[in-house]
């Protein structure tokens, strides 16, 4: 699985972000994380290939039975969807 | 959120298109404008992939009759509207969400499990079985899945007059 990663200030929790490219949910959880310097990996999941699109979405049920975007991993803890308050009580923003 | 995002032309002659209809048949399009132009050059982007425009929010599977329940409009914007004052992408949204009565974000997912990919086992939204008519019917009545609109004729209409939905999106109702 070829993550995106991306660095910030805010490296305080081990931050995985499975997402869509076209999703608007999944683009402001990004923008969230990135307006608060928040350090994240990210894969979108639609640009992944045959393979590693079963392997990567395999993953995402595993966190998530639904198997929507965004799933967010916030060191053990698993968001479904944009919720804003819940990733910002688990980030302590 | 960047103000200096550039749309292409087909993002917003598809955008003005989307709010004129959608205005037309009662719906609203998310005023959003920024938040609702990348959804529709996702669409955009997903015709170009699969050939159709499956919902952006959801991962297509990539065969059409597999993805025709969330091809935009999909089988579920009226029902989330209606309870959570937008459809799964927030691309349709209702006035009472708009005014800031219904939280904004990520809403559940409604689209059945088995239809999901890779748990995909039957075809999406299988007609309900219906009492016989009592009366044999002089022409048939097609339903459009997406917004409900009924009409008595021989084949269903090449777009739906109401949410312009597709042909092969109606089902035979009576």
């Amino acid at each position: 699985m070829k993550f995106t990663h991306v660095p910030g200030r805010n490296a305080k929790h081990r931050v995985t972000l499975y997402a869509l490219s076209t999703c608007g949910w999944c683009r402001k959880t990004k923008e969230l994380l990135d307006s608060n310097q928040v350090q994240y990996e990210y894969i979108d999941v639609d640009q992944c290939q045959a393979e590693e699109r079963t392997e990567v979405s395999s993953k995402v049920r595993e966190l998530n039975p639904r198997g929507s975007f965004p799933t967010i991993r916030i060191d053990g803890e698993v968001v479904a969807g944009y919720d804003e308050d819940r990733i910002r009580e688990l980030l302590e923003l | 959120m960047s103000t200096e995002e550039r749309f292409s032309d087909e993002v917003i002659k598809t955008y003005e298109r989307l709010k004129k209809e959608a205005e037309e048949g009662g719906y609203r399009l998310n005023p959003d404008k920024t938040f609702t132009l990348r959804l529709i050059q996702g669409l955009l982007e997903n015709e170009n992939r699969y050939g159709y425009w499956c919902c952006p929010c959801r991962l297509a599977f990539g065969e059409k009759d597999k993805d025709v329940d969330v091809i935009c409009p999909c089988y579920y914007r009226d029902s989330d509207v209606e309870e959570f004052g937008a459809c799964y992408c927030a691309l349709y949204v209702s006035d009472e969400w708009i005014a800031g009565r219904k939280k904004h974000g990520s809403i559940p997912e409604r689209r059945p499990a088995k239809f999901m990919r890779d748990g995909f086992s039957e075809t999406p939204a299988p007609p309900q079985s219906l009492a016989p008519s009592p009366q044999p019917l002089s022409l048939p009545v097609w339903r459009c899945k997406v917004c409900g609109y009924l009409c008595a004729r021989p084949e269903p209409p090449g777009k739906c007059p109401v949410c312009k939905a597709g042909k092969d999106r109606f089902e035979r109702f009576m």
